[in-house]
């Protein structure tokens, strides 16, 4: 026992003593939170789009006023003719350009109906879809203003809506539980299956193995540091995002902290894993940057939804532990369900867990070939 | 120049020696093209519903129906208390409760106007968007199709209707994948360029090798050149390599220059490649430096406007992707391959990105030191 404290305060001098390596493990999950939280959105606001105006009449100049005004959209282009439209979008600015037919308010008045094209650069498909639709809207609204009152009130259903759990719809809500899921991946998976392999690499590995740890201390002692930290990683984030952002937590804090154990194991025992079948530091960051950390960010519904995934890639995102931990997190975070909703989820967690440690358990060497 | 080719041979033999390398180059890019490109994705697909239908009319009946002829919705339970549906959406089963008030078809035909309720799981709130704009839009056209032709009736005393047509450029079905591809392949050469290139001359130290190099008369510019050319080089190939993926395996339609796009793959490898020597300067060891340089790589990629477009970050965020190759390269891929845009719309981004190598790849240089300390 004596000899097991001194090798993890020997872990933990190793990471400590590497002030660089700190100041990012505590730096980051702190940048990426600000990130997410005020940077990165999808919202439509000030976006660029030009207008090609063939009447330039009171109804058409208002109808631009109207779009120019609306918080969405800045008018910064008036184009003569529709060949302009294609270098217009060509450098890029230019999300949509706006076509009124010559005589508009003439034919409005005279035909009952006048055209107006919308043309969208439709590289962005969402943007395109959303520039389209909130033009069509400010246009519509633009119409009813139009429309004299007193015309026959038509039957209408009105839709009265409810959002749950997150009512102003804020993607950082969505966004913390998430980024705790890559912090201890990240942390817990990267770090861990880094550092074994360097000992292996370096050949220090055979210093420690012939020493009179017992292999399984070995491993543990390894891990241990890497644990703490995670742990202190997930309680910085919480707090911030709680305190910055007014994030929510409905939910049981204990059981909140036993999942994200249960999670931490999770990424060990990965990161184990992949130790035990690399050689060298290159090829286990290559594979855990492209085993972990991608499908974890990609796969797990961190920022795409699984809903909206093919069917294959949907049951691919079963095996990724982030998409389980995620689920709970969310649970707990923001609809504050407990564990009779997230027994089955971490159920699976632990079941990954076992399996990952008995296959690095079988796959551990304890001899160098 | 003989001996910038000898060190050129010994890294080829170095990297091509390593069995993680091939999969790496081939494998790689193949997956990351076939897996991001078919999840980044915001588009709806079939979204489960409750409904709580307490008027059991032929209206509530058509509109239920009409929502599941979209085939965006599709039923998944009912029953008489809107909690049973609140249960369902905490369980996960159901992203949405629609409920139908008692008097439903009465108040319709009345009074003229009805309610309706719908509760959505807001946790994602970019779905919830999505579902609440798909649900309007339905009981929208419902709506439409229920009343009588308002405009026919009335249309003397009518301003006339403004009919809009919308048309979509470049990508008329609104293909995402299109979109996300470009934006991949900057992805991919970036790891290559900045993790692989950096990691290489910190491995050297690391092991102690870079020792030896030092004693060696060869010249600092040779070094550095010997430690950049190769991965330049795997660089650039692996662009060519996504790009006939891309075209002939996803069928996109690129419409630019191969040329040209190769023409900026090599300057933006530069500057990648000076970033990844940049910080193997600053560290000892490999984790150090994967750690920063995937720190970095994190932040300017989601800065960068891959997933979410900059328009739509607040202006202090955008101002800091001036600073960002991967948001200039991002956009004139996306530029030359979707719109066909030539030198002269891009010359300023390109402009950008060639200082942005000079100055790193000036200041790594500086920094290197043959000298260990």
């Amino acid at each position: 026992m004596h000899t097991f404290k001194g090798f993890v305060t020997k872990e933990f001098y190793h990471i400590f003593r590497d002030k660089r390596s700190m100041l990012i493990l505590f730096g980051m999950p702190i940048i990426q939170l600000i990130l997410f939280g005020f940077a990165i959105r999808n919202e439509l606001t000030q976006a660029h789009i030009a207008v090609l105006d063939h009447s330039k009449d009171a109804v058409t100049r208002e109808l631009i006023h109207k779009i120019d005004a609306s918080k969405y959209f800045t008018v910064s282009d008036e184009l003569q003719n529709a060949d302009q439209i294609k270098p217009a979008f060509q450098r890029g600015k230019i999300k949509e350009v706006i076509v009124l037919e010559p005589h508009f308010s003439r034919t409005l008045r005279r035909d009952g109906q006048a055209h107006v094209q919308l043309v969208t650069d439709a590289t962005d498909p969402n943007m395109a879809q959303m520039v389209s639709e909130y033009t069509q809207a400010i246009i519509s609204d633009y119409q009813q203003s139009l429309d004299q009152p007193g015309i026959i009130q038509a039957e209408t259903m009105i839709p009265k809506t409810v959002m749950l759990f997150n009512p102003q719809l804020k993607s950082v809500n969505l966004f913390v539980p998430g980024l705790i899921a890559v912090i201890l991946m990240l942390i817990s998976a990267l770090m861990t299956s880094i550092s074994i392999t360097r000992e292996k690499e370096m050949g220090t590995m055979e210093v420690l193995l012939v020493s009179p740890l017992k292999p399984y201390q070995i491993i543990v002692g390894k891990v241990i540091p890497y644990m703490v930290l995670s742990l202190v990683n997930v309680l910085t984030v919480l707090i911030l995002a709680r305190t910055i952002f007014g994030v929510p937590f409905r939910g049981s804090f204990v059981l909140f902290m036993f999942e994200a154990l249960l999670f931490i194991l999770t990424a060990l025992s990965l990161g184990l894993f992949i130790s035990t079948i690399s050689n060298n530091q290159q090829t286990a960051m290559m594979v855990s940057l492209a085993g972990l950390l991608l499908p974890t960010v990609i796969l797990s519904g961190f920022i795409f939804p699984i809903s909206s995934m093919p069917w294959i890639l949907q049951m691919l995102s079963r095996i990724i532990p982030a998409r389980w931990f995620l689920v709970i997190v969310r649970g707990i975070m923001l609809k504050g369900i407990g564990l009779q909703y997230l027994w089955k989820e971490t159920l699976i967690l632990g079941g990954m867990t076992l399996f990952f440690i008995v296959l690095s358990v079988r796959n551990f060497k304890i001899r160098l070939d | 120049m003989r001996t910038i080719r000898f060190l050129l041979q010994k890294e080829f033999l170095q990297i091509f020696r390593n069995k993680g390398m091939l999969p790496i180059i081939f494998v790689m890019p193949v997956v990351q093209l076939i897996i991001l490109s078919n999840a980044a994705t915001f588009e709806l697909n079939k979204v489960n519903f409750y409904l709580v239908d307490h008027n059991h009319s032929t209206t509530s009946q058509e509109l239920v129906s009409h929502f599941e002829s979209t085939g965006y919705f599709k039923l998944n339970g009912y029953s008489q208390s809107v909690d049973d549906g609140i249960q369902s959406i905490l369980a996960g089963r159901d992203e949405m409760v629609l409920t139908i008030p008692p008097n439903f078809e009465r108040d319709l035909k009345a009074r003229k106007h009805a309610d309706l309720q719908l509760i959505i799981n807001g946790v994602d709130g970019s779905i919830a968007n999505l579902i609440l704009s798909y649900s309007q839009s339905i009981i929208g056209k419902y709506n439409a199709s229920i009343q009588p032709t308002v405009r026919q009736l009335d249309v003397n005393h009518n301003v006339g209707q403004i009919n809009v047509q919308s048309v979509n450029w470049y990508n008329p079905e609104l293909n995402y994948i299109n979109y996300m591809v470009p934006g991949i392949l900057v992805v991919l050469v970036t790891m290559i360029g900045m993790f692989l290139s950096g990691m290489n001359i910190v491995r050297e130290r690391e092991i102690g090798t870079i020792e030896q190099l030092n004693v060696t008369p060869i010249k600092r510019y040779q070094f550095i050149t010997g430690k950049l050319l190769p991965f330049w080089i795997i660089g650039l190939f692996e662009m060519a390599f996504g790009l006939g993926i891309a075209r002939w395996g996803f069928g996109i339609p690129f419409v630019g220059s191969f040329w040209l796009v190769m023409l900026i793959t090599a300057i933006y490898l530069l500057a990648v490649q000076g970033l990844g020597l940049l910080i193997s300067t600053m560290t000892d060891t490999q984790q150090q430096a994967m750690f920063i340089a995937w720190f970095i790589s994190v932040v300017f990629i989601l800065m960068g406007g891959l997933f979410t477009p900059i328009e739509s970050m607040p202006i202090w965020a955008q101002r800091l992707t001036w600073i960002n190759p991967i948001a200039y390269f991002i956009e004139i891929m996306r530029m030359v391959l979707l719109k066909g845009a030539g030198i002269k719309d891009i010359w300023e981004l390109t402009t950008a990105l060639l200082v942005m190598a000079g100055i790193v790849l000036t200041l790594a240089i500086s920094r290197y030191r043959k000298a260990s300390v």
